[in-house]
């Protein structure tokens, strides 16, 4: 699984990035998501993968013994994924409130739009 | 000396309060800071005179050099002297031309500044202090030439001297870094012990090319002198004090501190006099075209300084003599008669000479300053004027040329003198001009004070100025036992008959002003090609094509910055990865397929299959549900590969996701085809690209065999013993990075208030904007 994890990854990406850059702004959310997705999971897979084993210490011992997953890129892991989704939900209610308000869809008409304002 | 520099800093602050509170009576405490920084400087006196430079050292950013090492030795303290009496008269002069102006607070707020920094210019004895001072000087000057900040032309030259100043000392730091390179010093006095090594180093030419480029910016040297009478466009004390006595001699100064360190050499001393000797030249015949009395005093001051750049280039004793005195004597006379010109502008309404007839019947101390400071001017005895050029034809006796340059500025400063002091104030056989207010107290007395220091310096020669002059010649020529011997007669000399000669000269030029002014107005084409055109055409070219520039990169299109930046990056991923050719072993990696388990193959095919169903979907309410499958199966990877906590929060995320996509589906807008046919392919090269190198990237790091990261058995064995958990990952979350999370938390916070408000406030139903 250690190789076909970066494939994934690598097209978890190339996907994410195709849909940032369109101008349709539901789009570039879904671009969005699946970027911080991607980078999540390579984060995870550059810290080093163990299968099976999780970084928790048995009850009848009181120190770690080995094989155990890295705990660090976890904790890092767990932060940058609430994080990415305090930015989605941000991002999710920030387009409605664009459509809303300039009633496009369209990153280039709000463009248009600042210019004439 | 750092407390001076202090307290002048503290005392500039505070101006603007000041004279809120105190009104125009702010002049009191403006003026007497100079008065006192000038008692202060006197008190050296004698252990200069003595000899000995006072030094003191307080440390800043000892680690790349950079200190507040103060010396004060007899060029110093001459500069100090000058810049602080001249400080008094100038603040006290300015509460008169400036009286009523409720910018006036500023106005000393920026005056203090600009003599703070000159001061600690002077003072300097590390050459990043004295860059530091340079460079306070250039802005303060650019706040004072601007200070009339309504006015198009005031805003244009403040910006001119600040663009060629501040270029200048670019210049000027460039080379100060290469000189301290090759003497390994980062002093003054470091550079002139390492005198040799300076000499022979590689950097010589570099250095002395650099450093002279700045100091011919600050002195407008040829070819930068014209942002010197542009720069007339500021309040009268501000030329007189920067442009005739100050700023303006920063150059100088500094010229004259590296002399002994860069003097030997051939392109010193010809670059120095023939740049000098050109700008003189320039000056003076400039100078007799113009009308408008400021602008023929400013190019009187270009002469002037062009003929001390060309006497430090000739470099020998009697030039290093001739170039303090005449410095000295130039200082005296040139601020009496700006500050002359500033009161008639005040009194008058115009400084034009074709309107200014008989001011004296009505000025009659102004005129009596104007004309003591002309006759200095003129070289007549018994002012410190005549001292100084007679000083200067000896010499520049050695060679004809430079004669010719010092007698053609010498005539143009008689006839310039005669304009002043006796065209505009007595001449006879015209109708009086009428004033529009008589001149104050403020506004003639610190003229005549200079004025009549001219005099006194002149008749006290030997007494008063002899022994400071000689200590600053003794630095500038870094010869303890240099001599300099002043006296108002010489005797009849050939050099007295050359004062005679251009006495008459000045006379008939004077004579025949008003035909040059006529004949100089058919040059007037000529002018379009001069420098500051360039400078205009420069500047505005430079605009012109920045703003294509930008507006060309910064198109502000989402899309194309972030192609700029994959782009970019990817650029660079490759570039590394062809430098350092890492190769990745495939067999091995084929080999390793065969620990697949099967439900990993599955999970890995649902995550593709999603991903090109995406693609191509164009239902809304599908994209979301593919996505979150294929966010849950992340999710699923993280379980299988030992990371159950993060699991637990991809899972309850991403069902949130989904709840708020599906909550707002509805005011969302619906899927088009928006995009261009071949910006597509674009966009579709540059995404594979990406993921092929990421993919690439991450196959590498795991081939490096991973070692035991100290951070994994560090928290394996403390987290149950230390922090009494089990769970390592919470552990670290809410103990050991317990601050981190605190920081996590008031993230979210924060987004979860900038959600509220885009939600609930609404400007078009009255809610806040």
């Amino acid at each position: 699984m250690e190789t076909l994890l970066p494939l994934m990854v690598g097209t978890l990406f190339a996907v994410g990035l195709y849909f940032i850059l369109h101008r349709h702004l539901f789009k570039v959310i879904l671009g969005l998501i699946l970027f911080s997705l991607a980078t999540n999971l390579f984060l995870f897979v550059v810290g080093g993968i163990t299968r099976g084993s999780s970084a928790i210490i048995s009850e009848e011992k009181s120190t770690a013994t080995e094989p155990y997953a890295d705990p660090v890129p976890q904790a890092l892991l767990l932060t940058a994924v609430v994080i990415g989704f305090g930015i989605q939900s941000f991002a999710i209610v920030l387009i409605r409130r664009v459509y809303q308000t300039f009633k496009s869809n369209n990153l280039d008409e709000l463009r248009k739009e600042n210019e004439a304002q | 000396m750092l407390y001076a520099i202090v307290i002048g800093i503290i005392t500039a602050t505070v101006a603007p309060l000041l004279h809120r509170t105190m009104g125009r009576f702010v002049v009191i405490p403006m003026a007497l800071l100079p008065l006192l920084l000038f008692i202060y400087f006197c008190t050296f006196m004698p252990e200069v005179v003595g000899g000995h430079a006072v030094t003191q050292q307080h440390v800043w950013v000892p680690e790349v050099g950079i200190n507040l090492q103060f010396r004060l030795d007899g060029l110093s303290l001459i500069f100090a002297l000058l810049i602080t009496f001249f400080g008094t008269l100038v603040m006290y002069y300015a509460s008169g031309y400036l009286d009523g102006d409720p910018l006036l607070g500023n106005f000393y707020l920026y005056l203090t500044l600009f003599m703070t920094a000159m001061l600690g210019l002077v003072m300097s004895d590390n050459i990043f202090s004295l860059f530091i001072f340079w460079e306070l000087t250039s802005i303060s000057s650019y706040l004072l030439i601007g200070y009339k900040q309504a006015e198009k032309d005031s805003r244009v030259s403040a910006w001119q001297a600040l663009l060629v100043t501040g270029l200048g000392g670019l210049a000027l730091l460039g080379g100060l870094i290469l000189l301290s390179i090759s003497a390994g010093s980062y002093t003054f006095s470091g550079l002139l012990t390492q005198r040799a090594d300076v000499l022979q180093h590689a950097f010589y030419v570099p250095a002395v090319v650099l450093t002279l480029i700045g100091c011919f910016t600050k002195s407008a040297q040829f070819p930068f002198h014209f942002w010197l009478p542009n720069a007339m466009a500021a309040p009268t004390p501000v030329s007189a004090y920067l442009h005739s006595v100050t700023m303006v001699k920063a150059g100088i100064y500094l010229i004259a501190r590296l002399s002994p360190v860069l003097a030997g050499p051939d392109i010193w001393h010809y670059t120095l006099m023939t740049v000098g000797g050109i700008t003189a030249t320039l000056g003076a015949v400039l100078a007799l075209q113009h009308t408008d009395l400021k602008a023929i005093l400013a190019y009187t001051t270009i002469s002037a300084l062009g003929l001390m750049v060309t006497m430090i280039g000739i470099g020998t004793d009697p030039a290093m003599k001739a170039m303090l005195v005449f410095m000295t004597a130039h200082a005296l006379y040139k601020g009496t008669l700006f500050l002359v010109t500033g009161c008639i502008d005040h009194c008058t309404g115009t400084r034009e000479l074709s309107k200014l007839y008989r001011l004296g019947s009505h000025m009659k101390y102004s005129g009596l300053a104007a004309s003591l400071a002309a006759l200095s001017m003129a070289g007549v005895i018994p002012f410190i004027g005549f001292i100084g050029k007679e000083l200067l034809y000896e010499a520049s006796l050695s060679s004809y040329v430079l004669l010719a340059v010092t007698m053609l500025s010498g005539i143009t400063f008689v006839a310039v003198a005669i304009v002043f002091g006796y065209r505009v104030f007595w001449r006879k056989g015209e109708d009086k001009t009428q004033l529009q207010h008589h001149a104050g107290f403020p506004l003639y007395f610190p003229p005549l004070v200079l004025a009549i220091g001219g005099l006194a310096l002149g008749l006290l020669v030997h007494l008063v100025p002899t022994p400071l002059l000689q200590q600053g010649m003794r630095a500038i020529l870094a010869n303890p036992n240099a001599e300099l011997k002043l006296s108002l007669w010489h005797g009849f000399t050939p050099v007295l008959g050359l004062s005679v000669l251009t006495l008459l000269l000045g006379y008939a030029v004077y004579k025949s002003l008003t035909v040059l002014h006529y004949r100089a107005s058919t040059l007037k084409p000529l002018y379009r090609y001069g420098p500051n055109t360039l400078y205009h055409m420069m500047f505005e070219g430079f605009l012109h094509h920045a703003k294509a520039f930008i507006l060309w990169l910064q198109d502000g299109y989402l899309r194309n910055y972030v192609m700029y930046i994959m782009f970019f990056f990817c650029g660079l991923l490759y570039f590394i990865l062809w430098r350092d050719t890492p190769g990745i072993d495939f067999t091995n990696r084929i080999y390793q397929l065969h620990e697949i388990r099967l439900y990993e193959l599955v999970v890995f095919f649902l995550v593709i299959a999603a991903l090109i169903f995406l693609l191509g979907t164009r239902s809304r309410l599908t994209s979301i549900v593919v996505m979150g499958l294929v966010g849950y199966s992340a999710a699923l990877f993280y379980i299988l590969f030992g990371a159950p906590d993060v699991a637990a929060t991809q899972l309850l995320i991403e069902t949130l996701t989904v709840v708020i996509f599906v909550l707002l589906l509805h005011k969302l807008p619906a899927f088009t085809y928006l995009s261009h046919q071949f910006q597509k392919y674009k966009f579709i090269a540059i995404s594979a690209l990406f993921g092929i190198l990421m993919t690439y990237v991450m196959l590498l790091v795991q081939q490096q065999a991973m070692s035991t990261s100290e951070l994994k058995e560090y928290f394996g064995k403390t987290s149950y013993l230390e922090a009494h958990g089990r769970n390592i990952v919470n552990v670290i979350l809410v103990d050991f990075r317990g601050l981190d999370t605190l920081g996590e938390i008031t993230v979210l916070a924060v987004a979860a208030l900038g959600i509220f408000s885009l939600l609930r406030l609404n400007p078009e139903r009255g809610g806040k904007q």
